[in-house]
């Protein structure tokens, strides 16, 4: 630390900041490249059938997948549209 | 056998063409026959870094294509004997690279070289996906900075996701980090990712640092490869590296800043 630097007000220096910020971003775009390929068209083909019963948005259903140490877990939430004035979700 | 080394960094100008030109003068002047690829079809620069652009006849599509042999494209540099240059194509033609001529060309160049330095073009695109498919060793060029340093993950993930080497399940690519334009006094001052910050994230085995430096842009300008101007830290550093590379054991440095007593005392605004 020089001189000017003592009297200078202290704030966070960016170099820190820039170091948070990438741990964060990497760890995430990790955990994004190691989701199996095939998660998209599962996606796709899991709305194609449910579409077949009930109409559903695309936005109605969500692929998760979740990898730790030990297992990794698919979680699929399908939303159904409220015909009874109220949100039924359906877990599988 | 012949090594394959990529230098790739998925980011723009951190020093992909700089590496690849100081590292392939560097082995071939230890002796080794090393050969170096630009793979930047549509952008060739190499050969301006090198010094040899007005020698270019035929290029890397050229050959891939027929149209020439590998030794009429090959050039010969003039620094050294040991070292040639495979210049890219200026065409705009994205798709004259292809898997199966750029594995036959590397199979022919590996029964004459030693080492073959591929240098990689920025991106993710096809150019960059081929410089470092067949690569035994990638050197990991990158800049402390977030976008650079993020770039480099991302490559990373690719070599061991798309190179040869991980759809064989052999053993993966060496991975080797090589920080450059690093400045150590911004580094101390706190305004620039340090070492122990990018290798927090990365954590690959370190060929080196290299420093900023005016030697960086003189070299290019004359077209000569840093690694020969032994008066210039970014000079030494690449020859470090190239020596680690050989198994060599040599503490790093410019890792430190230098500035004298004064210059501390008034933090580098004198």
């Amino acid at each position: 630390m020089s001189l000017l630097d003592y009297f200078r007000a202290s704030k966070p220096k960016s170099a820190a900041i820039a170091k948070e910020r990438l741990q964060i971003l990497v760890a995430h775009e990790r955990t994004e490249r190691n989701r199996p390929s095939y998660l998209p068209q599962l996606q796709k083909e899991l709305l194609e059938v449910i579409r077949k019963y009930v109409h559903v948005d695309q936005e109605a259903i969500s692929v998760k997948f979740e990898q730790d140490e030990n297992q990794e877990t698919l979680e699929l939430n399908i939303v159904l549209p409220d015909f009874q004035q109220e949100e039924k979700r359906v877990n599988i | 056998m012949a090594r394959i080394i990529v230098v790739t960094s998925g980011k723009g100008g951190v020093g992909k063409t700089t590496t690849s030109a100081a590292i392939a003068m560097g082995l071939a002047k230890k002796g080794h026959k090393t050969a170096v690829i630009d793979f930047d079809v549509g952008l060739r620069n190499l050969d301006l870094i090198m010094g040899c652009e007005r020698r270019v006849v035929y290029d890397f599509i050229n050959v891939i294509n027929g149209e020439a042999s590998i030794n009429q494209a090959l050039i010969r540099d003039k620094n050294c004997n040991q070292l040639y240059i495979l210049p890219a194509s200026q065409t705009r033609d994205k798709d004259a690279l292809t898997l199966e001529g750029v594995g036959r060309v590397l199979e022919e160049l590996a029964k004459e070289f030693k080492y073959i330095v591929c240098d990689s073009p920025a991106g993710i695109e096809k150019g960059a996906n081929l410089a470092l498919y067949f690569a035994d060793d990638a050197f990991v060029v990158t800049n402390p900075e977030v976008s650079s340093v993020r770039d480099s993950d991302r490559m990373l993930g690719i070599l061991a996701s798309k190179s040869r080497r991980a759809e064989r399940n052999e053993e993966p690519v060496r991975e080797y980090l090589l920080l450059t334009r690093y400045d150590p006094n911004r580094v101390k001052s706190g305004e620039m990712l340090g070492l122990d910050d990018v290798q927090d994230i990365l954590s690959l085995q370190l060929l080196g640092i290299i420093p900023e430096s005016k030697s960086v842009l003189t070299a290019s300008n004359a077209g000569i490869p840093v690694i020969l101007d032994e008066k210039s830290e970014a000079g030494l550093a690449y020859q470090d590296v190239v020596a680690r590379y050989l198994g060599e054991d040599r503490p790093h440095r410019f890792i430190d800043d230098k500035k004298g007593f004064f210059r501390k005392l008034f933090g580098g605004r004198l």
